[in-house]
């Protein structure tokens, strides 16, 4: 059962991707994008975070995607940018070495790695509760926490100055 | 006395004050604190003579270490100064005589723009001057004497819009220069030799370590002794001093007159202990001294410009005390140096005060019969003049007698005459200045008459302050009379003795040359009255029957113009052609090699920066791929 | 057959290489940006993957972390684009050539 949905949601999230880069109309490729955003949200819950999960589509689909779309419309870019490439070789090459990248990852994760030291059994109770996240994020992680406060802060003065017309 | 480091410390704050704060204290507050730190460190200066004197005669030397400035393997210099009764003198001229002029500089500056900056100028010569005549290590004095050079070009250029006063700033500047190469020459080959640059483990090792009149000791005297003549204006290199007189007149009184250019005199009694041992090197000194003390006087006989003649005889008396060291009297070169700091500054003030009062007039020949105008500049000008000229008894009269008596005394005979010639010239060219500024006719414009006036008690005060100084001060030095020679005794723990010194010459001998050249200097001043009062149509006669002679010592036996020739010129010329030859082409072509060889590698490469952001994410990629498979391969 | 690390690897594998290509192929601004949000969920899904199967919650917290930084880097990226948009009236990214010489 398991299985299944993983392998679902696996295939809906990459052919959601693919589409994201290889099809021309942008506001599809960001539709598509929340696609792939949605079935990573179902692979989140399926490996027991169910917080993060949640807090994915909120942040996700329910701000970053919405400003994506907005820009988009703002600008109205619902077609690609007029004129010829420029760089003939660009997209080959791309293709290739990503292609090239992929079996290099793929051949990685083959060798089976990065399971040494980890614990048998079941996972212990309430693992991915708002709680246990909750009292971590206040107490062990309570510096970095802060630290993105300002870093949004920071972010929202410089999209403010930068969204500015000049005059 | 450890409070010593005062006297260092309260010019110092009048530099940091007046230098970065004069905005906050106001132009009041420098015109107090400007010659009010110099005044402090006088008392602090008044405060150590007196602890030097109670001590033993024997014990009177006292080193104040603050900290060890310089460490390194046998190489130490300590920032320490040193207070005996050499220093002590010094440091009361310096600020005693520092003070007179600060106080008058409130008067006579006082409409100048850069009012704030002169006295930061003022403060910090101050202080170096202290460093120099205070230290007790050969760097630290030299660290005091570029630093007066400094304040000295500083001050020459003062008003540097003029180019006359900046090229002057610059002569200056760069005729030190060749001093101080000798200088510091001379103070490396002292640490070879001792191993240290400390005065009293020099000059306590000297005796051992270097034979009577041998190599080392002469070249190490003489090295020296190069640096003095570019500090105190000697033959060759005096042509600066006459030029410096393009600073304000006080800056003259203090800097070239009264301490500065004394430098080179005080180091000579400093290292007597090294010159002693030299006895070549004493009859180079004995030999420079005398000859400009006559040069400088001969061509002050017929300048017209009233700094010029002072500054000429300037040149001239520093010849003397440099002849007073030749014949191994430091004590004698000290005392004279501070008689001629009370008088040649009382000159030099008064010069300004007339400059002040005829609104920046020097010509003496567009003076005359000003007593009516200035009588305190007058009768001051003239107690300095009978200082001077060596009357008894003013302070010169027993300064220059002692010179010349050492002279004799010592068996230097045509020195002794040759100076005794000078007294009479200095005698007669200080009288004719005086008679065509204050006496005769006047030849002073009417429109100009009409605003000539004495200047301002500010100004005054310090004149009369060091006339009693002239006119008393030569009874410390009282060869005979009372008890003999208090100021000689006082400083003879600190300097070194020539054995030749022990006066073979009785006290009759004495009074006799007294007496001789009591005449001389009348005789002088008599011939001054006769030719610019009596028959003022002499002087225009003689000029023209010995016209050569006259223009020769008008333009100062040309020697500017054959330093030019011989020096200036050829350096020049070889500058260029060393710029054309070697820097354009050798040095440039280097560096325009260099450019070129970049730029034409640059050009071939700059193709692959193509300013495409998915270019450069490309070669990212490229990148990742290489790294990853060198992990996964390797 | 039981679903173990390496599968949600290569999927997180494949995602990455997806946002790789994008960022490589297309000239449109918004879509590069898209694709850089891509490769960073990769990201998280590898975070939230070895923190499953080591039986810890700090890669959870770190995912939380990313997803910040991420909304951080959105807003003033869309706001460049915006700017430049404003400028050129295009998101071509091969005509914001400003870094040539």
């Amino acid at each position: 059962m398991a299985a299944v949905a993983f392998y679902l949601v696996s295939a809906v999230a990459i052919a959601c991707a693919a589409l994201v880069i290889f099809q021309p109309n942008v506001v599809y490729s960001a539709l598509f994008l929340i696609g792939t955003l949605l079935a990573l949200a179902g692979l989140f819950l399926l490996l027991n975070a169910q917080f993060i999960a949640i807090v994915h589509i909120i942040v996700y689909v329910g701000a970053i995607m919405v400003l994506f779309l907005f820009v988009i419309m703002l600008l109205d870019l619902g077609r690609d940018p007029a004129g010829t490439e420029q760089l003939p070789y660009q997209r080959g090459l791309g293709i290739g070495l990503g292609v090239l990248f992929l079996a290099e990852l793929a051949l990685m994760v083959s060798f089976g790695g990065g399971l040494a030291g980890a614990p048998e059994g079941p996972l212990p109770a309430a693992f991915g509760y708002t709680e246990v996240l909750g009292r971590m994020l206040f107490t062990t992680y309570l510096f970095p926490f802060e630290a993105t406060s300002i870093l949004l802060f920071v972010a929202a003065i410089g999209a403010v100055v930068l969204g500015k017309r000049r005059g | 006395m450890s409070y010593i480091w005062l006297i260092l410390l309260l010019p110092a704050l009048g530099v940091i004050i007046n230098g970065f704060f004069a905005r906050w204290v106001g132009r009041r507050g420098v015109s107090w604190i400007g010659p009010g730190v110099v005044g402090l460190a006088f008392l602090v200066a008044c405060r150590a003579f007196f602890d030097i004197w109670a001590l033993p005669a024997d014990g009177r030397l006292v080193e104040e270490v603050f900290y060890t400035w310089i460490g390194s393997g046998r190489f130490t210099v300590e920032m320490a100064l040193q207070i005996d009764p050499l220093s002590v003198v010094m440091m009361l001229v310096v600020t005693g005589v520092g003070f007179l002029i600060h106080v008058y500089s409130v008067g006579y500056m006082h409409d100048d723009p850069g009012y704030t900056r002169y006295f930061t100028y003022l403060n910090l010569f101050t202080l170096s001057m202290l460093v120099l005549v205070s230290a007790n290590n050969f760097l630290l004095m030299f660290i005091g004497w570029e630093a007066v050079g400094l304040c000295s070009y500083l001050l020459i250029g003062f008003w540097f819009e003029r180019d006359s006063a900046a090229n002057a700033g610059m002569k200056a500047f760069i005729v030190n220069r060749i001093g101080d190469f000798g200088f510091l020459v001379g103070m490396m080959l002292i640490f070879v030799t001792f191993g240290t640059l400390d005065f009293t483990e020099v000059f306590h090792a000297a005796p051992g370590a270097l034979a009577l009149g041998g190599p080392t000791a002469t070249l190490i005297a003489l090295l020296l002794f190069v640096g003095a003549v570019g500090k105190s204006a000697q033959i060759p290199l005096y042509v600066w001093l006459p030029d410096a007189m393009e600073g304000p007149t006080p800056v003259s009184a203090l800097i070239h007159a009264a301490t500065m250019v004394t430098a080179g005199v005080y180091m000579l009694a400093r290292c007597s202990a090294l010159y002693v041992l030299a006895p070549f090197a004493l009859a180079v000194v004995a030999t420079v001294g005398v000859a400009t003390a006559l040069f400088a006087a001969t061509i002050g006989l017929v300048q017209n410009d009233i700094k010029r003649v002072l500054a000429y005889s300037t040149v001239s008396q520093l010849g003397y005390m440099f002849t007073a060291c030749g014949v191994g009297a430091f004590g004698a070169a000290i005392f004279h140096l501070m008689m001629h700091a009370f008088f040649k500054a009382l000159l030099f003030l008064g010069a300004g005060s007339v400059i002040h009062g005829m609104g920046g007039e020097q010509d003496i020949q567009k003076m005359g019969a000003l007593r009516r105008h200035m009588p305190v500049t007058h009768v001051t000008f003239l107690i300095a003049s009978l200082a001077i000229a060596g009357i008894f008894p003013f302070a010169g009269f027993f300064s220059k007698d002692e010179i010349l008596f050492s002279a004799f005394a010592s068996g230097h005979y045509g020195v002794w005459a040759v100076a005794v010639f000078t007294a009479f010239l200095t005698a007669f060219y200080m009288f004719r200045l005086h008679f065509l500024i204050f006496h005769g006719t006047s030849r002073v414009d009417r429109e100009m008459a009409r605003h000539i006036h004495e200047s301002p008690r500010v100004m005054t005060r310090p004149l009369a302050v060091l006339a009693v100084l002239s006119a008393v001060g030569g009874f410390v030095g009282i060869p005979i009379i009372y008890g003999g020679n208090k100021i000689g005794a006082f400083l003879a723990p600190a300097l070194a003795h020539t054995e030749a010194h022990a006066p073979h010459a009785g006290v009759g001998t004495e009074l006799g040359l007294m007496a001789f050249s009591l005449a001389v200097a009348a005789v002088g001043i008599a011939l001054a009255w006769r030719w610019y009062l009596a028959r003022p149509e002499v002087p225009g006669r003689i000029a023209q029957r010995y016209r050569t002679l006259y223009r020769l010592l008008l333009n100062k036996y040309f020697v500017d113009e054959i330093y030019d020739d011989l020096v200036v010129r050829p350096a020049r010329v070889g500058s260029e052609a060393v710029y054309q030859r070697f820097d354009l082409r050798v040095i440039d072509g280097a560096v325009n090699g260099a450019g070129a060889l970049v730029r034409s590698f640059a050009s071939a490469i700059r193709v692959y920066q193509t300013g495409y952001v998915r270019n450069y994410a490309l070669s990212i990629l490229v990148g990742v791929v290489l790294v990853m498979a060198y992990y996964l391969w390797l | 057959m039981t679903v173990g690390l390496a599968h949600y690897l290569f999927v997180s594998a494949v995602l990455f290489s997806l946002g790789v290509v994008g960022v490589m192929v297309r000239r449109n601004a918004i879509i590069i940006f898209m694709s850089i949000e891509l490769m960073l969920n990769a990201v998280n899904l590898t975070f939230v993957a070895f923190g499953r199967f080591h039986h810890t919650l700090d890669g959870q917290l770190f995912v939380f972390f990313v997803m910040v930084v991420a909304a951080a880097e959105a807003v003033v990226g869309l706001a460049i684009i915006i700017s430049v948009f404003r400028l050129r009236e295009s998101v071509d990214v091969d005509r914001m050539n400003l870094f040539k010489w």
